[in-house]
């Protein structure tokens, strides 16, 4: 059997959760106080997902740097895939928010997107 | 000199949302001065996600929060100067400014908004000993300088610090490749929000130290290593638990400071517990049509709750520039914050000048488990809220009705306190 220790993110509470797992399956979660830490629990040990955010390059804007997300979280496990796959590329200006700066991100199939408007120079 | 009705000192989200909402409000005639060169103030540095969850129920980034209120700002053609310093505010609400287009000039304002938002603490007010080489950055500089200048101030990192923004930058640094070694908190719990442990510092095995400061400083041109240690409940370090670190790069994230220069100078008094203005029901200050709203009152956690405060602040002046605000029976109704609640905004209320409903936004000083929020009108207990948990790093809040108020013709103190279960 395999048990994970987590932090529940939903409430300042901050209920110390116990996930017990066995083959992949969740058997059973304690240590929450409400049912919402139970579905973050469930999701946190099975499929656990992030947006990431980050910066990229542009070229004759007003701006140096235009910030970019996933437009949809990732599975956590691809966040530094993410970031990798953002190393070397340049934005041309003017960048609009949610201009699509990287296609399909690391095989994640989603998008990274704009977060800032940078106008030409 | 220049005329107009409303003055905003800061075109950040407060700014922005009490010139928003003054317009939709009814007044014209209204100028936001900032300093930077765009709005937005410090959300633009701030392109991590979780902002306006409770605002527009979607969790945006920091510049696209601030785009949406940008483009309200545009939209409703309401003036704005960039790359402008406000040197000064008088009593009678003059505001000396200065920018390179204009020089110094002078505008009469009618009502004047402050939202000049916080500065980070810096090390000068920590007094940690050692050397002064380069590499101890406050943790917002860290920040601008990696997310709007695309510069990384070093590869080996230590914070001192777990609010918000320290724990946001333990992240970030993480992300483009440098090793963030520690995070040390002086005090026994984080000053930062529990989804920012989680997402910015167990994601990343970056370890949180309770009770730790820093001790020691070593380098001479260039930081080279840090000494933690533990301290004893008085916040002393104990002899024999000091660790060396090496780093290049010492992040500061150790409080905000309200940012009170321009209104100290035109007579605003001051909380000694906020380091903001003591403001009334309308977040007026005691100078008649002065209002203060966001982190330049008190420091918030969310953005949300300062666009919302910002919202009621630009109303409010409104009223007083239309002359529609009751004269004010000088009934003043003393909010008292007691038993580990270390403050409320406001201070103090005027039952007949306030909305419906009002929003009373305090912190408590100590994390406590299982407790009340309670409310006395005088010895009278007229709110108890079962709370699992309150912390000094959360914001809480209360709300009032007017109608409840005025079930009460004698109140002279509201006390907010919390109690044990």
């Amino acid at each position: 059997m395999d048990i994970r220790q987590l932090t529940c993110i939903s409430c300042p509470m901050g209920c110390p959760i116990t996930v017990e797992m066995e083959d992949g399956q969740i058997i059973n979660v304690t240590g929450n106080t409400c049912k919402r830490g139970e579905v973050y629990a469930r999701k946190e040990v099975t499929s656990p997902t992030r947006i990431v955010t980050s910066t990229v390059k542009v070229k004759g804007g007003t701006a140096d740097m235009v910030s970019v997300k996933t437009k949809e979280d990732i599975p956590k496990d691809k966040i530094f895939d993410c970031i990798r796959a953002l190393k070397g590329i340049e934005a041309e200006a003017p960048v609009q928010i949610g201009d699509v700066i990287l296609k399909d991100a690391a095989g994640t199939g989603v998008d990274i997107v704009a977060t800032r408007n940078v106008e030409r120079a | 000199m220049k005329n107009y009705d409303i003055v905003i000192i800061g075109g950040g989200p407060a700014g922005l949302a009490a010139a928003v909402s003054a317009k939709q409000n009814g007044i014209d005639r209204i100028l936001i001065l900032e300093r930077d060169r765009e709005l937005g103030g410090i959300l633009n540095q701030c392109i991590h996600n979780g902002f306006g969850l409770h605002t527009f129920q979607e969790e945006l980034t920091g510049p696209e929060y601030a785009q949406r209120f940008i483009d309200q700002v545009l939209d409703l053609g309401i003036e704005y100067r960039l790359n402008t310093m406000v040197m000064d505010i008088s009593h009678e609400k003059v505001v000396t400014a200065m920018n390179r287009e204009e020089g110094l000039f002078e505008i009469q304002a009618k009502a004047v908004i402050l939202s000049m938002g916080c500065r980070e603490r810096s090390r000068g007010a920590l007094n940690i000993p050692g050397y002064r080489p380069a590499g101890i950055f406050s943790a917002g500089t860290a920040q601008r300088l990696v997310n709007m200048e695309g510069l990384m101030p070093g590869r080996e990192i230590v914070i001192l610090g777990s609010g918000d923004i320290g724990l946001i930058m333990a992240r970030r640094m993480t992300l483009e490749g440098a090793k963030v070694k520690v995070v040390a908190e002086l005090m026994p719990y984080s000053g930062g929000l529990k989804r920012n442990i989680v997402q910015c510092l167990d994601d990343y095995g970056i370890p949180l130290k309770l009770s730790h400061t820093v001790v020691d400083i070593k380098g001479k041109e260039r930081l080279e290593g840090v000494t933690l240690a533990e301290v004893d409940q008085n916040g002393t370090p104990v002899p024999g638990t000091e660790e060396e670190y090496s780093c290049d790069t010492l992040l500061l994230s150790v409080g905000l400071i309200p940012e009170n220069e321009l209104s100290r100078g035109m007579g605003v008094e001051m909380s000694k517990v906020t380091s903001g203005p003591i403001v009334n029901e309308s977040l007026e200050t005691n100078i008649e049509g002065v209002f203060a709203c966001g982190n330049v009152l008190h420091v918030h956690d969310l953005v949300d709750f300062v666009s919302e405060e910002a919202a009621a602040a630009g109303k409010n002046a409104v009223s007083y520039v239309k002359g529609e605000r009751s004269g004010g029976r000088g009934r003043k109704i003393l909010m008292n914050p007691s038993g580990g609640v270390r403050y409320t905004v406001p201070s103090f209320i005027d039952p007949s000048r306030m909305e419906d409903q009002l929003t009373v936004r305090f912190r408590v000083g100590a994390v406590m488990k299982n407790c009340y929020v309670s409310v006395y009108f005088d010895e009278e207990r007229v709110i108890r809220r079962r709370r699992q948990i309150v912390a000094p790093g959360e914001m809480e809040e209360i709300r009032l009705t007017k109608a409840q108020l005025f079930e009460y013709p004698d109140l002279k103190t509201i006390t907010v306190k919390i109690e044990e279960a």
